[in-house]
């Protein structure tokens, strides 16, 4: 009877184990993965420029700019509401990685194309990677002023076009932070005489979220290839585009409330043209739309 | 001195090892080939659905143990920007990456064929709280193999799973889970 009892309090243990093991068992034998940093900003627009983020596969994106006249033109103006620029784009995701966007602004009457390749993601786990970088590459043709002649004599109708390219460089810092950096080169077939053709620029950003879908933006492009403004005349200086921002995100649709002193809404235009200064009051109301529809369906769930 | 150690020890020595033998002959333990977890939330505007077809999941045949674990960004959704916010937002799958069930099947018998109403009772884990479930099934034993299969309703706040008032008429505060497992013997 003793040894009996003996061996059982020395099994006891053996049991007991069996029973717990199951989930563990399979926490163990789950293989290590890669974890990729996803929704690092809410949409696909910063302020005036892009983030890395690309639509999902079979997604279409109607996206809404606005922007208006100065704020400082007071009451008399509707604080610049009665002046609004307009861009309408559509953003289309062929895969999740390829994104290919059209769109018209009504200030210059340009027409823009752009191509966004998610080329790098940022990830923690079997493969790490710090950052995202997204590539896009772009181009927009004015269509004003109509006539070749009204712009100079030589002008002809291949100096309408400029083309940006651009290195998309995002970090998510935490669930609420992410930062972006923007190299970015401009080139316009036809510039001013104080102008450079190919204009270099360094963008920085980013987004803070202050709620499960609200978020702080900011954004700012210095343009290293800015001529001097003390050479120029007061009403042809030009100036850094920058914002500031809320993002409002409800189910399928991102709003976004900016303040900022560009209302040029192609990279041509804000990054190359912007005339107002923001730290002299110089602001312009601004907002972003867009409204997300799913138009290619796999066959999941019911 | 050792004489008398190991005269001391030959019984629970024999008794350990025949105790283990039988756990050994005893112990069925099935692994799930083809995992698939789906759930249904009937929303006014929108039906929101998606599948996790990369759960792993064990069960014993012999006293009813059974584990599901899953990573929550296994759930495919079709529309992308739902998937994305159903991470972000909702299940904030970034700090609670994985979801599990840890528990009992009772009114299984392995040696019955046919369909067995089967019930399973244990603690059901979603963004990160626990809770004590009770989920009623059927399980076919077929050539070897079992096909589990089961539905249940998950209530949202019973999570903590926060629904906005904005999306309220999107999304239900009920969602409907659907399992269909086909298990292998390990």
């Amino acid at each position: 009877m003793k040894r009996f009892i003996l061996s059982l309090i020395l099994l006891s243990p053996c049991v007991v184990k069996a029973q717990q093991d199951l989930l563990q068992q399979l926490e163990k034998d789950t293989p290590a993965e890669t974890e990729y940093a996803f929704a690092t900003f809410k949409g696909t627009r910063l302020g005036n420029g892009h983030t890395i983020e690309t639509k999902g596969g079979g997604s279409l994106e109607f996206i809404f700019g606005h922007r208006f006249g100065l704020i400082s033109g007071g009451a008399y103006e509707m604080f610049g509401l009665d002046q609004a620029y307009v861009r309408l784009g559509l953003d289309y995701g062929i895969t999740d990685r390829l994104s290919v966007s059209i769109g018209r602004t009504s200030t210059d009457k340009s027409v823009d194309g752009y191509l966004k390749y998610r080329a790098l993601r940022q990830s923690t786990g079997v493969k790490n990677f710090p950052v995202s970088v997204t590539a896009l590459g772009g181009v927009a043709y004015k269509l004003a002023p109509k006539k070749n002649s009204d712009v100079s004599p030589t002008y002809e109708d291949v100096d309408r076009l400029s083309y940006t390219g651009q290195l998309l460089i995002a970090r998510k810092f935490s669930p609420g932070l992410s930062l972006q950096l923007m190299p970015t080169l401009v080139h316009k077939n036809y510039v001013e005489s104080y102008e450079e053709n190919n204009q270099f620029a360094l963008g920085v950003g980013g987004r803070v979220k202050i709620s499960r879908s609200m978020a702080l933006t900011a954004e700012y492009y210095w343009n290293t290839s800015r001529p001097d403004n003390n050479t120029l005349p007061d009403d042809a200086r030009l100036y850094d585009a920058m914002s500031i921002g809320l993002d409002i995100e409800t189910g399928g649709h991102v709003f976004q409330i900016l303040l900022t002193n560009a209302i040029g809404l192609t990279e041509r235009a804000f990054i190359t043209e912007t005339r107002d200064n923001f730290f002299d009051g110089d602001i312009h109301l601004g907002f972003n739309v867009t409204r997300n529809f799913q138009l290619k369906k796999k066959k999941e769930g019911r | 001195m050792a004489q008398n150690l190991v005269q001391l020890l030959r019984a629970p020595i024999a008794i350990g090892l025949i105790f283990t033998a039988t756990l050994a002959i005893g112990q069925q333990r099935y692994f799930a080939e083809k995992p698939s977890i789906t759930f249904f939330s009937d929303g006014l505007v929108e039906d929101i659905t998606a599948a996790n077809k990369k759960v792993t999941s064990i069960f014993d045949a012999l006293n009813g143990d059974i584990a599901f674990l899953m990573n929550v960004k296994d759930f495919e959704f079709s529309n992308k920007l739902m998937q994305t916010h159903f991470n972000e937002k909702y299940m904030e799958s970034e700090t609670y990456p994985k979801s599990s069930f840890q528990g009992k099947v009772t009114g299984f018998n392995a040696g019955t064929t046919g369909a067995q109403q089967v019930k399973a009772v244990g603690k059901l884990t979603i963004h990160g709280v626990t809770r004590e479930v009770d989920v009623p099934g059927t399980i076919v034993a077929s050539s070897g193999k079992l096909i589990l299969k089961a539905k249940f309703l998950v209530k949202l706040e019973d999570y903590k799973i926060v629904v906005p008032q904005v999306v309220w008429d999107k999304i239900a505060q009920q969602v409907e889970v659907t399992l269909d497992f086909d298990y292998r013997p390990l």
